[in-house]
């Protein structure tokens, strides 16, 4: 990638202007054309490399507070079935393999976010019923430490 | 509470359609604007509102970190009540952490961490554990991503 296209990423994802002609104002900061920033964008998008031009909403200013974790202990030999299922319910957001340790059997996780606790309850358990898995826990986060946006390519990349 | 509670069903049809995307056109913001009947100056300027009122987070390309070489984790520590302040202020501290929860059960301070190698993630969290005197730390990165969706439903669904 080339210094251009890296900081075009640092723009497009951090400092998207909010104003009548965006790209080419990320242009102008840049030293290329709106034009050229277009092309350079739906070429990101091909490549996968921009998943969308979208918007990432605050989950607790929109209404949905209760933010549970929910990590299943899954035999390895269901893994990809299990893991397909879950993340086919509209209600998960994420759904993740992850690696485990001794003292942390879990190796599935997936993330509801709804307005109430009773809610995401009802859901793993309905979750839970879907896929047989029994050995889950609903992990509700009570404080917000840090959530900052990724910071691509800045000082320190 | 409901979805999208403190928000006009004018707000939530803007949210849901900004949440859908938007395309990489000269104006996409008057594009956005004309799917709900809206100028695009209006579309701009609730826009605006919406993200100065904390409701959107971030507003621009969604990138696939994994795509340009980051690499991430998400980490668990065992953190004593008393001292979760001073932990988080430790971890906090790097740039790579992008997300901390605290979470009920006995690991309960999770983080994600976002770097470009696996090793900075090690140093970072060789010295998480060195400068909090905290040796209990899971390292649980991801093996597979079966879905991420990051956009909520504001109108109804239930």
């Amino acid at each position: 990638m080339t210094e251009t296209e890296r900081r075009l990423i640092a723009e497009l994802g951090e400092n998207f202007p909010i104003e009548p002609r965006p790209f080419a104002v990320i242009g102008a900061r840049l030293g290329l054309t709106e034009d050229q920033v277009i092309a350079l964008v739906k070429e990101f998008m091909a490549r996968g490399i921009i998943r969308r031009l979208s918007v990432a909403l605050r989950h607790q200013n929109v209404g949905f507070t209760a933010n549970a974790m929910v990590v299943w202990k899954v035999p390895p030999e269901r893994l990809e079935e299990v893991g397909k299922m879950l993340a086919s319910f509209q209600e998960v957001t994420h759904c993740y393999e992850r690696e485990t340790a001794p003292q942390w059997p879990y190796n599935l996780y997936t993330m509801v976010h709804r307005p109430h606790r009773g809610e995401c309850l009802a859901i793993a358990a309905r979750l839970s019923e879907a896929v047989g898995i029994k050995e889950y826990r609903v992990l509700f986060s009570t404080a917000e430490l840090k959530r900052s946006n990724p910071q691509y390519f800045t000082e320190r990349g | 509470m409901t979805p999208g509670q403190g928000l006009t069903e004018a707000d939530r049809q803007l949210l849901n359609a900004m949440q859908e995307g938007f395309l990489p056109v000269p104006n996409p913001f008057k594009e956005i604007g004309a799917r709900l009947g809206l100028t695009e100056d209006e579309a701009i300027a609730e826009l605006r509102r919406l993200k100065e009122s904390g409701a959107i987070r971030r507003l621009g390309a969604i990138i696939d970190s994994r795509k340009i070489g980051y690499t991430g984790t998400l980490c668990a520590m065992k953190v004593p009540g008393e001292r979760i302040s001073e932990a988080a202020a430790v971890i906090n501290s790097f740039p790579e952490v992008t997300h901390n929860y605290v979470r009920e059960g006995e690991f309960n301070v999770w983080f994600t961490v976002l770097a470009l190698s696996a090793a900075r993630i090690q140093e970072i969290l060789h010295t998480i554990k060195r400068e909090t005197g905290i040796r209990e730390l899971l390292n649980l990165p991801a093996r597979r991503i079966f879905k991420i969706r990051v956009s909520f439903d504001l109108e109804g669904e239930r």
